[in-house]
């Protein structure tokens, strides 16, 4: 039997039935089903931003506000949440702010993109701190204007606070808290549908025996759906059934216990941010880069690790920092390191019926020297090239262990084994050797983000950028500016 | 109060904001309505042996499956040069060409029946490289060669020479709206079409052509668009016909639109240019002899290449007084998809060409490019003639270089680079600055034409509608600004309308940067004629005669009396005066021979200047761009604010082209970019992090234009070729040596390439840069 997904929608609940497909986007939900059109669908690969809306959850008793990408969300992925749209923000002819602003600094020309501009800046403006340029560029990142060049954009981001300080929104929080706690389920939440199911299990065990009742292969596990979204939006694909692992309690821990950090595989990126800033601010930049704002509200550590795929980001500063995972199935739970978890393309040590339930870190030592590089063709939102990520440890200026990894050099993750060897022993920052045993550690493909002989290169370069950054120096673009 | 020239918002701004403004896809559905998807080819070059419907025909909620076989009229949609089939006739000429269409009950069911439409194929040799293109002389139109005296001999007589090669790639739209159309059966067999277009006209007469009827059947709107670039010009019409032979054929509506991959695999894009140059100059850097060729892809069909290329052509003096020189433009065939207008149209290639030869020369010589540049520049009274024979008579451009030399501080900066340059092993900074002229008209003489109509209701509210469509670039609210100010009422009493063929007709596309240019001198015209008849009516009852009225803030005045617009124009109804004018203007005195290969093509120049700095990481070549200092030439503004939107967007979309826009075929002929997965386009974050923009001040334009404003839209694009140059001086410093090479677009890979091959050169002839 069916239940209905329940959402918040302009202070009403929102009760979607069997009507609706398990994997209809909230986008066409939006778009074909309540005609409201102001979305937009620039992409429906969650690139664009056209599509933006911002999403409210109860967090610790206060409301908090998270873009995400409309396209490639499904609606039950909405159950006992609130949901805004563009539509919803003026009040009659009056304007919201972060509208009067965009109106102001003339941010809209062609107008396509604009909804989803005016929604991020809507989470934004509900953050509360006025934004200085570089936040704004990153809460932006995921939104693609083709006609302004941006300028503009980023003056009302500035400007919405001067217009005013609050909204209607936060006056009517207290009610709408309310109205989720309403929403809070007792029961796992499974909508059937004649497309197939949607299945929301509330803990571990309720998703290991969830997992052994579906047949294999014809049914998907969901963390964000920043990849999963893809498979319907551009693939066309239907599986008979959607286990969310959103709702299961466990997996969206975070643990600290001061020589590692243990991070849940269900906890997405925006929310392991912090976590990941303690064990190094590198890692957190290049996090600041992977996605968008609306993919990081969405996609999951433990999704990137899972997907299996060759250019994941988090792969190989985790790998460095020599990150173990934790599998968990029927028979119960086991450890590996991450790069263990690598068999070839795509092809990964889970076993049937088994699932990522987390990753743990290490936290790098006072000897230790760590640095990612991510190189891509746009700085923000683009998928790596080449991302290099390295660790040693130090006895003076000499290298004493090594770990490099690379994603974009093979067809999995991989650590730069040979490099590594050479690395061991070498007087910083001389590591031509290392550099040199990089050839032998991989032959890298050509594709269109990049030539194998670039990946090559600048494989090896990022090694001896690396080696003069151990050292001491720093070098980099956004320090020199 | 007046409205032109003062920075009014878009008339849609409130309604962008709100997401109430609506886009075709956004309209109400019409009752019954069917949607429609297409059937691509999988092969790049093939000849069709047989096509199997019957899968694809078989789906529960199909209504139609067609393919050429199925039109009824003509199926050619060739806007210039025949042929081009609106689907696949006989042969595959690229990867993803359009094999048949689907109507069906909901897009899921059209889309899963084009993936079962069974095509045999019987594959063709594909000609993919335009290198080769070049060499086998495969060709879609005959070459445009502009010549004045005798280059090679003028190269050979020069004290120093230079020849090389080039690529500039091509670019992707990326309008985010993409294609749609959606088109009604009415009575009479007549059909409507929304469509998302920046040529009504040209639809509607192809909708017609490929249904077999007259013109006057066939109905075109377009409120706005979001966005179009020239994506929309030519390119558009196809997926209207399909809809609408969709539509014929079931007799219900039918909307086609193009999700993001088939709209980048289909629809044809910026051209990429193959250039060879040889050139011939003295000490200080000035060119005697220049022999260029300039080799555009134009794809399996025409299209609109011939003109592009033209352009290009004419825009390969960019700034510079060139005594002897030929100039030769090709347009290549390749099995590649068809290529088409894109923001300036050929220009930006042809500037950017000699851009780079200016930079190498300037190398070559050791001398600071800006000097060479100066150097070069056209004359004001001397030294003003162009190659194709059109006397520059309007350059400001000694100005503009003084002004922004000052205002960027330039000199000092560079100074400041070099030393910065020289104690920084790792980063590198680049500097250039870069001048703009383009020239403003379509380079087809008689698409410079334009129409209006103007209503006046009886109780003085007003509407417009002109044949300039909206995608963004604020046409509307500029026209009604001249509107405004003619009749001496505010905007809010004028209600801008959707474009639509059947209220002006034959309309030129909005495209040629001539939108304001034509549509706003043809609505003036409009306003003149309806102003004329009001002051005739009310010129007895003021009491003076009609030129002695004046139309100000809502009122007419003369002789001390006053008279309220609405007054005026109920007096007009009442004396049977009528309230409806049209305009229609014709830009004068433009020509072009192309036997003789001379002529006056464009009414004037648009100018700008640019300096742009990059700061480059050698290991990875990645790099930001730091600063740019902008100066455009926009004559009287009809509008500040949407012309500096027009300035800073064509900039950072120029910016995105010659940096990280990268359109990567594989082997096989296959666009492997076709979603903003795989094609960037700048975030906010390529925004240069110190960014000034200027309009030009106090310069109207001496050519009588509308309110002596100039034309906006294409011109600011080139101002970014300052950024590709700026990134070339930090390759060559990154590299030790002046001898220097980098093609478009200039990708974190190609710049780190770059400085390697420049080193391995050095390396390998040490005294070849030694000329410094």
């Amino acid at each position: 039997m069916s239940e209905p997904v329940r959402f918040v929608s302009r202070g009403q609940v929102v009760t979607v039935g069997p009507d609706v497909p398990h994997t209809m986007t909230v986008l066409e939900y939006l778009r074909l089903r309540l005609r409201r059109t102001g979305s937009k669908e620039g992409c429906a690969e969650g690139d664009c931003g056209a599509c933006t809306v911002v999403i409210g959850e109860a967090v610790y008793g206060r409301l908090r506000y998270r873009a995400v990408n409309a396209c490639i969300l499904f609606v039950a992925q909405l159950d006992g949440k609130a949901l805004f749209t563009v539509e919803d923000l003026a009040d009659g002819e009056a304007l919201h702010p972060v509208q009067q602003a965009m109106v102001e600094t003339h941010a809209s020309q062609c107008g396509f993109c604009t909804p989803g501009f005016v929604m991020s800046l809507f989470a934004c403006f509900h953050h509360g701190v006025t934004p200085d340029d570089e936040s704004l560029k990153d809460a932006l990142a995921g939104n693609l204007c083709r006609c302004t060049g941006y300028r503009p954009i980023l003056e009302a981001g500035r400007r919405m606070f001067e217009i005013a300080r609050e909204d209607r929104f936060t006056a009517m929080e207290a009610a709408l808290l309310q109205q989720l706690g309403q929403l809070k389920r007792t029961r796992m939440l499974r909508h059937s549908t004649a497309a197939g199911d949607f299945l929301a299990p509330r803990s571990i065990d309720e998703l290991i025996e969830t997992l052994e009742t579906l047949p294999d292969g014809k049914s998907w596990l969901l963390a964000g759906g920043t990849d999963v979204g893809l498979w319907v939006t551009k693939q066309q694909r239907q599986p008979r059934s959607i286990v969310y692992l959103g709702r299961v309690a466990e997996l969206q821990q975070i643990s600290d216990d001061g020589h590692a950090v243990t991070i849940g595989a269900g906890v997405t990126y925006a929310d392991a941010f912090a976590a990941i800033e303690s064990l190094h601010p590198d890692f957190a930049r290049m996090v600041r880069r992977l996605g968008s704002v609306q993919i990081r509200n969405s996609g999951t550590l433990g999704g990137n690790i899972a997907n299996g795929s060759p250019i994941g980001d988090s792969m190989p500063p985790l790998i460095a920092l020599g990150a173990t995972i934790t599998l968990r199935g029927r028979a119960g739970s086991r450890r590996l390191p991450l790069e263990d978890f690598y068999l070839g393309y795509r092809k990964t040590a889970l076993a049937p019926g088994e699932i990522v339930e987390s990753v743990t870190v290490p936290k790098p030592g006072a000897d230790s020297r760590f640095a990612v590089y991510k190189l891509s063709k746009r700085f923000d939102q683009d998928i790596s090239a080449v991302l290099g990520a390295f660790h040693v440890k130090l006895d003076g200026g000499t290298v004493r262990e090594a770990r490099i990894a690379y994603g974009g050099m093979a067809a999995v993750p991989a650590r730069a084994l040979r490099a590594e060897a050479a690395l061991t022993g070498a007087s910083l920052p001389d590591v031509e050797a290392a550099v040199a045993a990089l050839a032998e550690d991989f032959r890298p493909l050509s594709d269109m983000r990049a030539s194998a002989g670039y990946r090559l290169l600048a494989a090896q370069n990022l090694l001896r950028k690396f080696a003069l950054e151990a050292n001491g120096q720093r070098i980099r673009l956004e320090a020199a500016e | 109060m007046t409205a032109a020239r003062r920075p009014i918002p878009h008339d849609s701004a409130p309604r962008h904001v709100t997401g109430s403004a609506r886009y075709i896809d956004d309209l109400p559905e019409p009752e019954g309505l069917l949607h429609a998807a297409l059937h691509l080819s999988d092969r790049v070059h093939a000849r069709i042996r047989s096509i199997d419907l019957s899968a694809a025909r078989a789906v529960p909620g199909v209504a139609a499956v067609i393919t050429v076989a199925d039109v009824p009229g003509d199926p050619d949609i060739a806007p210039v040069v025949r042929p081009e089939p609106v689907l696949a006739q006989d042969t595959i000429e690229f990867h993803g060409q359009p094999v048949a269409a689907i109507a069906a009950r909901d897009l899921a069911t059209a889309r899963r029946a084009a993936r079962l439409v069974k095509v045999e194929y019987e594959d063709l040799p594909p000609l993919l490289d335009l290198a080769e293109a070049v060499e086998k002389q495969s060709l879609l139109l005959p070459p445009l060669q502009l010549k004045r005296g005798n280059a090679q001999e003028a190269i050979a007589r020069a004290p120093h020479r230079l020849n090389g090669e080039l690529h500039l790639g091509g670019q992707d739209h990326f309008y985010l709206e993409g294609q749609v159309s959606l088109a009604e059966p009415r009575e009479g067999g007549d059909t409507f079409v929304h469509c998302s277009t920046q040529h009504p006209s040209e639809v509607q007469k192809l909708v017609a052509r490929v249904l077999g009827k007259p013109l006057h059947s066939v109905t075109v709107e377009c409120r706005r668009m979001g966005g179009g670039f020239g994506g929309k010009e030519s390119q558009a019409a196809q997926f209207a016909c399909i809809a609408a032979l969709l539509a014929h054929r079931t007799q219900k509506p039918v909307k086609l639109r193009l999700d993001r991959d088939e709209d980048m695999i289909v629809t044809g894009k910026r051209h990429d240019f193959l250039v060879r140059y040889d050139v011939g100059f003295d000490a200080e850097g000035r060119i005697l002899g220049y022999d260029l060729l300039l080799a555009g892809r134009g794809g399996w069909a025409a299209d609109l290449t011939g003109a592009v290329v033209d352009r290009a052509v004419f825009h390969a003096d960019s700034s510079y007084w060139i005594p002897d020189v030929t100039i030769t433009g090709l347009c290549c065939r390749t099995n590649t998809v068809s290529n088409t207008a894109f923001r300036g149209f050929g220009g930006p290639q042809g500037m950017a060409a000699t851009e780079y030869v200016i930079d190498e020369i300037a190398r070559h010589l050791g001398r600071d490019p800006l000097e060479v540049r100066l150097a070069n520049l056209y004359g004001k009274t001397e030294r003003n003639v162009t190659p194709y024979f059109q006397t520059i008579r309007d350059n400001i451009l000694p100005e503009l270089f003084a002004d922004l030399l000052a205002s960027s501080d330039y000199r000092r900066r560079r100074q400041e680079i070099d030393a910065f340059n020289a104690h920084s092993p790792h980063l590198k900074k680049g500097l250039a600055l870069t001048p703009v002229k383009f020239g403003i008209s379509f380079t087809t003489s008689f698409l410079n034409q334009a129409g209006a109509l103007v209503l006046i209701y009886e109780d003085g509210s007003v509407q417009l509608n002109h044949g300039g469509t909206e995608m963004g670039q604020g046409l509307y609210i500029k026209v009604a600004q001249v509107v405004a100010d003619v009749l001496g009422i505010g905007l809010e009493q004028i209600r801008i309308t959707a474009t639509r063929t059947d209220k002006v007709p034959n309309t030129s596309p909005t495209a040629a940067s001539s939108g304001a240019d034509m549509n706003g001198k043809a609505a003036e015209a409009a306003a003149l004629t309806l102003r004329r008849r009001l002051a005739e009516v009310a010129a007895p009852i003021l009491g003076v005669p009609p030129d002695g009225i004046r139309f100000r803030d809502g009122m007419l005045q003369g002789g001390g009396n006053v008279m309220s617009f609405a007054e005026a124009v109920h007096n007009a109804y009442i004396a049977r005066v009528s309230l409806a004018a049209s305009g229609y203007y014709a830009t004068p005195g433009i020509h072009f021979d192309r036997t003789t290969r001379r002529g006056s093509p464009f009414f004037y120049f648009a100018y700008g200047v640019a300096a742009t700095e990059v700061l480059v990481d050698c290991f990875t070549g990645e790099y930001r761009f730091t600063r740019a200092d902008l100066l455009h030439d926009c004559g009287d503004s009809l509008n500040p604010a949407i012309d500096l939107g027009q300035v800073e967007g064509g900039y950072l979309q120029g910016l995105g082209w010659l940096t990280m826009e990268e359109l990567w075929w594989d082997a096989d002929g296959r666009l492997r970019t076709h979603a903003p997965s795989t094609y960037k386009i700048p975030t906010a974050r390529d925004l240069p992090a110190d960014f000034r923009v200027r309009l030009v001040n106090g310069k109207p334009n001496p050519a009588e234009t509308i309110f002596r404003s100039k034309a906006v839209g294409e011109p600011p694009l080139m101002l970014a070729i300052s950024g590709w140059l700026a990134l070339k001086d930090a390759v060559a410093a990154a590299a030790g040596t002046q001898r220097v090479h980098l093609d478009a677009p200039a990708t974190p890979e190609r710049v780190l390439l770059a400085i390697e091959a420049a080193k391995r050169k050095l390396a390998a002839a040490p005294e070849a840069v030694a000329a410094k």
